[in-house]
């Protein structure tokens, strides 16, 4: 029968580049920035990878606007082009040049940017100290972001199984690298990514043989085909939930829900902080994308059998991110553990399984995006001798010292809360008025309870900040450069205006959550 | 040649990979149990593809060995690197980050 198969001419594939150009886009700047590495000198290097970058993902998100309204399949079904896929690509690069604009600060450090000057040089090694006394920075980080980018564009796009196990890897291979890269604090940030990359090679093989199993199953990896196959056919149950469970398990990684979540306070507190930032938004945008498309396009025919795995999962989510962060010292865990909650919230959107569902998912990321870039930024900027001041007890007093930076906290903090006038308000309104609409009363229930548990860790951390006196030989809250000020300008406005008048932001979600199958 | 005996095989292999990932300590060996993991979904992918007479599995096995690759020259790197400052490529010795 393989031999029929051998037989039939292979037909060149038909590519349409304009509708798949964001991505190009950026994986181009990619390669143009390897490029820059071999043949730009030393000094040039690094203003060279900045204006590639920046130019790269405004052109691409361009071209994504220029995109809107498309619907269609490309490259033979491998990419959906459709209103999630556009509205997330947006997402993920918005997200991505305020995130750059981090990765760009030298002046918080006084030793340079967040990365190490050479991170082959040993820690501690006086090998390290003579490139850091040259002012040498490791400007590779530019291209392995890019191609990080690249993949997160290509992730909530991909149709098939093969290409969204491809831009996994795209996505979560560079992001190895980065976590490993800090200037500070070396070693963890080495063991940052050493848990991750074991992790995440882990979980990725769970998601590939899970890809196996529906191949097997429907004889084709393209989500339409399993969609078909799943309606047309009865049986063999046990491949069609094994490999629903794998590739669940895959996802569920990626985004960072329980028991899947392990890796996340390790990561977030080892990463160089604008990387904690950058994949604190983008990967979480990218992974509920793709985790949106397998369940609601391919596998949603059989919803009956996955969402009451995904009603256990979503729970002990919220429960397990609430009560960690609750015990957490360190300011960058505590944020790790709020991002898991988090993804408990955004499983209640996958779980509803509607059009309101999707919608207020992508509001969600989108809003939650801003928030956490702009925490992350604000974390970065209180620092003691030994770099970041991450342990929360020298977080006391902040509001004494800096009344600004602490009451930008506390907007960030709020809107994580989900308090009224914050876009963190809106984006759980959305997204759980869409559970209760598709009958999963319970789980909101569980939700909100689990909401209003959160926000008593974040409102401690206000209280820290604003109600207790600042030690004397506490952490200063140095002055950044333009980079970071635009970045946090950006990330409290788009907290406060998507909180104060969401309606434009939720008509354009309204219109684009519509799946092309 | 039952197409069906290499899936159960397959299946085999991925559990050995999967115990190995949780139950080894030294990084490289846990490398290669990951490794040996998406090998494993190869064969499924051959054999699956044998099974339906299409050649969609056949051609992801290419791509996933090229991912594979990727993979490897990524991990090796981080562990290298970690060994090398810590004179060890223990999973418990990396036990810094905690609460």
């Amino acid at each position: 029968m393989s031999l029929v198969a051998l037989a039939t001419p292979i037909v060149a594939p038909t590519i349409e580049y304009a509708r798949i150009a964001p991505v190009l886009i950026v994986l181009g700047a990619a390669l143009l920035g390897v490029l820059i590495e071999a043949f730009v000198s030393r000094p040039l290097r690094r203003g060279a990878q900045l204006f590639v970058t920046f130019i790269a993902l405004a052109v691409a998100f361009w071209a994504v606007v220029r995109l809107h309204g498309t619907s269609t399949l490309a490259v033979q079904g491998a990419v959906a082009i459709d209103g999630p896929t556009l509205f997330l690509q947006g997402s993920v690069l918005l997200l991505s040049l305020v995130a750059a604009l981090l990765m760009a600060e030298r002046e918080v450090d006084p030793a340079g940017d967040a990365f190490a000057a050479r991170a082959s040089a040993l820690p501690g090694s006086n090998e390290e100290r003579e490139f850091t006394a040259m002012g040498w920075t490791q400007t590779e980080v530019w291209p392995l972001f890019l191609f990080s980018v690249g993949g997160m564009l290509l992730f909530p796009a991909a149709n098939d199984l093969l290409t969204m196990f491809v831009a996994l890897e795209v996505l979560s291979l560079p992001l190895y690298l980065l976590a490993g890269m800090a200037r500070r604090r070396r070693l963890l940030s080495q063991e940052a990514a050493l848990k991750y990359f074991v992790l995440g090679a882990f979980s990725s093989a769970f998601f590939l043989f899970g890809a196996a199993l529906l191949y097997g199953f429907a004889g084709t990896v393209q989500f339409g085909g399993i969609a078909s196959a799943l309606s047309s056919r009865a049986g063999q149950t046990g491949l069609v939930l094994g490999g629903t469970g794998l590739i669940a398990v895959g996802l569920l990684f990626k985004v960072g829900a329980a028991p899947f979540h392990q890796w996340t306070p390790d990561v977030y507190q080892g990463s160089p902080t604008p990387i904690t930032a950058f994949m604190a938004a983008g990967t979480k945008v990218a992974a509920f994308g793709a985790l949106l498309r397998v369940f609601y396009v391919a596998l949603g025919g059989i919803r009956w059998d996955w969402r009451p795995m995904m009603w256990t999962i979503a729970i002990l989510t919220m429960v397990v991110g609430v009560v960690m962060a609750l015990t957490q010292q360190d300011i960058k865990r505590m944020l790790a553990y709020s991002s898991v909650a988090h993804a408990g919230f955004l499983l209640t959107g996958v779980i509803a399984v509607s059009q309101r569902g999707l919608g207020g998912s992508m509001f969600y990321l989108l809003t939650y995006g801003f928030t956490v870039i702009g925490a992350f930024a604000v974390v970065s900027l209180v620092r003691d001798s030994a770099g970041e001041a991450t342990h929360l007890s020298q977080w006391a007093g902040l509001g004494k010292r800096s009344p600004l930076l602490a009451g930008i906290f506390t907007v960030f903090l709020l809107a994580m809360a989900g308090i009224p006038l914050t876009s963190g308000f809106a984006g759980k309104f959305a997204i759980f008025a869409s559970a209760v609409a598709s009958g999963d009363g319970p789980l909101v229930v569980v939700a909100v309870l689990a909401s209003a548990a959160a926000a008593f860790f974040y409102i401690r951390v206000i209280v820290l900040m604003f109600f207790s006196e600042p030690a004397q030989d506490g952490p200063v809250v140095v002055v950044p450069s333009a980079f970071t000020t635009i970045a946090l300008a950006v990330c409290v406005a788009v907290t406060v205006v998507l909180g104060v008048m969401p309606q434009p932001v939720l008509n354009l979600v309204d219109q684009a959550s519509v799946f092309v199958r | 040649m039952n197409p069906t005996d290499y899936v159960i095989l397959a299946a085999i292999l991925f559990t050995i990979g999967t115990v190995g990932v949780l139950i080894r300590r030294n990084a490289i060996v846990v490398f290669m149990c990951v490794e040996l993991m998406l090998n494993a979904a190869n064969l499924a992918f051959v054999a699956f593809a044998r099974q339906s007479g299409t050649l969609d599995g056949q051609a992801i096995a290419f791509f996933v060995m090229v991912v594979a690759a990727c993979e490897v020259v990524v991990g090796l790197a981080i562990i290298v690197t970690v060994f090398r400052s810590r004179r060890s490529a223990s999973l418990d010795d990396a036990n810094l980050l905690r609460n």
